[in-house]
């Protein structure tokens, strides 16, 4: 190992290289796209579909307010409000059922023989990777009126009239939970599977009981997994759009369907790139919020 | 029964619950497939034994071409994917930190973040634009953008066998004057060659699902398999798309189970 630092500047020219294609397929294919989301959030909308390239601020206006047609005063948006607020409490919804489903399983795993825990954990991976339409359409012939569940209480007698599950918020925070826990069960895994279970031991010896050992022991222990599953079931709730699409149908659409729309029959390519953007902004807000507390939880603990 | 010792690691509740959740996993996904076989057209109600759906399924055209054109696309994006995938893994495992990484990272692994219907709108816009500039409206879009976001799925495993392995190998090839070329492609590739089949086969599978950025992005005639069925699922369901449903998650299941077996192999 000669001569390091003299090939240090061909390396760094064959590190550039190498990651050269990849990142130029990204920026093509990924990145760059974004940018010009940006452009377009500022143009005039089309007669039929795309755009007018003339300068216009009122995608991003129309996200909240509304200009009324006959009397031209300024309303807000309540079709869209009511969309942002059914997308933020799903999101909440689901990030909390994932939490009280999750760390059940995820402890469950922890606490397994060492051999045996990867196995489990691949039960856990396996539906993550299964196809998300056909895992809510599975749930979608679960919940139909003429679906299991509900021939199954009829055939028992237990109800007459088939009980509406599909197409309500029901259905959709349903469907988001099935469909992101696993998401949520592999950071708290990781965090779980850390934990000093001596620490434990001490809180019973000082007469805890197994509640408060779990809330004032093991959840502050374990917060760096609480933190990351929920914000990586948080994150994809927010802009989910198949869910909300089958199980929720026409009426109960999250901000993802209300984008497609815009590109669909709404034919509002700029109302659709702001909409998209907010949900962005949305998102990296989120996500620096989880750098921050993460940041913070290493200082404390550090 | 036998008097259950105390351990600190039991939490009261926890292991029916945990049961309970694997159970709720599996159960749709288990119901969904046993329809597939059911002789009769019902969806709740079992009729018998049938491969009838499957054999329907087989003979529709459309679902014939979907499958095709669903296969080539993920073959093609999986590949190229994995290749570039590795690239770019050896450079940013091979050397020490440098100027940049924070923003490489971040470029690689931006389509895990960004929702999917973000990238899909961008992508239509952008693809919009190049198909009146260049007049070309071939699956080569599809296939970009599916190259795109497999590159992080495909990273993630090779980037971690690379970190795994022992360096002290492809030292002491450099000490006996192998060429970097020649002690990546006899030392490194053999050892690295189960990470890269396993994010190969982890971008497969990420292209052969995806629903929401094909959805937007697909011409007229390019309907890839899980587009085929999004639109097939607005109208009837008929256990036909059981059939179809139950053969795409039993590839699925198949390729995520090889991949996880390559990526453990090293213990």
């Amino acid at each position: 190992m000669t001569g390091a630092a003299a090939t240090a500047l061909p390396a760094a020219r064959a590190r550039w290289l190498l990651l050269a294609p990849a990142l130029l397929i990204l920026a093509v294919g990924a990145v760059g796209p974004l940018a010009v989301v940006v452009i377009y959030s500022f143009l005039t909308p089309g007669d039929y579909a795309g755009v007018k390239w003339i300068f216009s601020g009122e995608a991003w206006v129309n996200l909240f307010l509304q200009q009324d047609i006959f009397d031209d005063t300024w309303q807000w948006a309540d079709a869209h409000l009511s969309i942002f607020w059914r997308t933020l409490l799903l999101s909440v919804g689901t990030t909390a059922a994932t939490l009280v489903l999750g760390f059940p399983t995820a402890w469950f795993i922890a606490t397994r023989p060492k051999r045996s825990r990867s196995f489990w954990l691949f039960l856990v991976t396996v539906p993550f990777w299964c196809n998300l339409l056909v895992r809510t359409f599975a749930i979608m012939q679960l919940i139909r009126n003429e679906g299991v569940i509900n021939t199954i209480l009829r055939g028992l007698g237990l109800i007459d009239q088939p009980i509406q599950m599909l197409y309500t918020d029901f259905a959709v925070g349903l469907g988001m939970a099935y469909v992101y826990l696993p998401l949520m069960v592999l950071p708290l895994y990781a965090s779980i599977e850390k934990l000093d279970f001596r620490l434990i031991e001490a809180a019973y010896d000082l007469y805890a009981g197994p509640w408060r050992a779990l809330t004032r022991v093991v959840l502050p222990l374990v917060r760096p997994g609480l933190v990351a599953g929920s914000i990586l079931v948080f994150i994809p709730a927010l802009g989910a759009y198949v869910v909300p699409r089958m199980l929720g149908g026409g009426n109960r659409m999250m901000i993802g369907n209300l984008i497609d729309l815009q590109f669909g029959q709404g034919r509002n390519w700029p109302l659709g790139a702001s909409l998209a953007l907010f949900l962005m902004l949305i998102v990296l807000a989120a996500l620096l919020l989880y750098v921050r507390q993460v940041g913070r939880g290493d200082a404390r603990n550090g | 029964m036998a008097e259950r010792v105390f351990s600190v690691r039991r939490m009261p509740g926890f292991t029916p619950m945990a049961i309970l959740v694997f159970v709720v996993l599996y159960a749709p996904i288990v119901i969904l497939a046993t329809y597939s076989f059911n002789a009769g057209t019902s969806l709740a109600i079992w009729e018998g034994f049938s491969l009838r759906w499957y054999a329907s399924a087989w003979q529709d055209a459309e679902v014939q071409a979907a499958t095709f054109r669903s296969f080539g696309i993920a073959a093609a994006a999986a590949m190229v994917s994995s290749i570039l995938a590795t690239m770019a893994a050896i450079a940013t495992t091979r050397t020490a930190a440098f100027r940049g990484q924070t923003f490489v990272l971040a470029m690689i692994n931006l389509p895990l973040m960004a929702p999917e219907i973000v990238t899909a709108i961008a992508l239509l816009i952008v693809f919009a634009l190049v198909k009146i500039a260049t007049g070309y409206s071939g699956l080569g879009y599809i296939v970009l953008a599916h190259t795109a976001f497999c590159i992080p799925f495909a990273f993630l495993p090779i980037r971690g066998r690379l970190e795994d392995m022992d360096q002290a190998l492809e030292t002491a090839a450099a000490d006996l004057y192998a060429t970097p070329w020649r002690a990546f492609r006899y030392v490194t590739l053999p050892l690295l060659w189960p990470g890269i089949l396993a994010g190969f086969m982890l971008a497969f599978v990420t292209s052969l699902d995806d629903v929401v950025i094909t959805n937007l992005i697909a011409g007229p005639g390019q309907e890839t398999l899980p587009i085929y069925m999004l639109g097939q699922l607005r109208r009837s369901t008929t256990p036909e798309i059981n059939a179809v449903s139950t053969a795409l998650l039993a590839i699925s299941v198949l390729l995520v189970s090889l991949s996880f077996l390559l990526s453990r192999e090293k213990e």
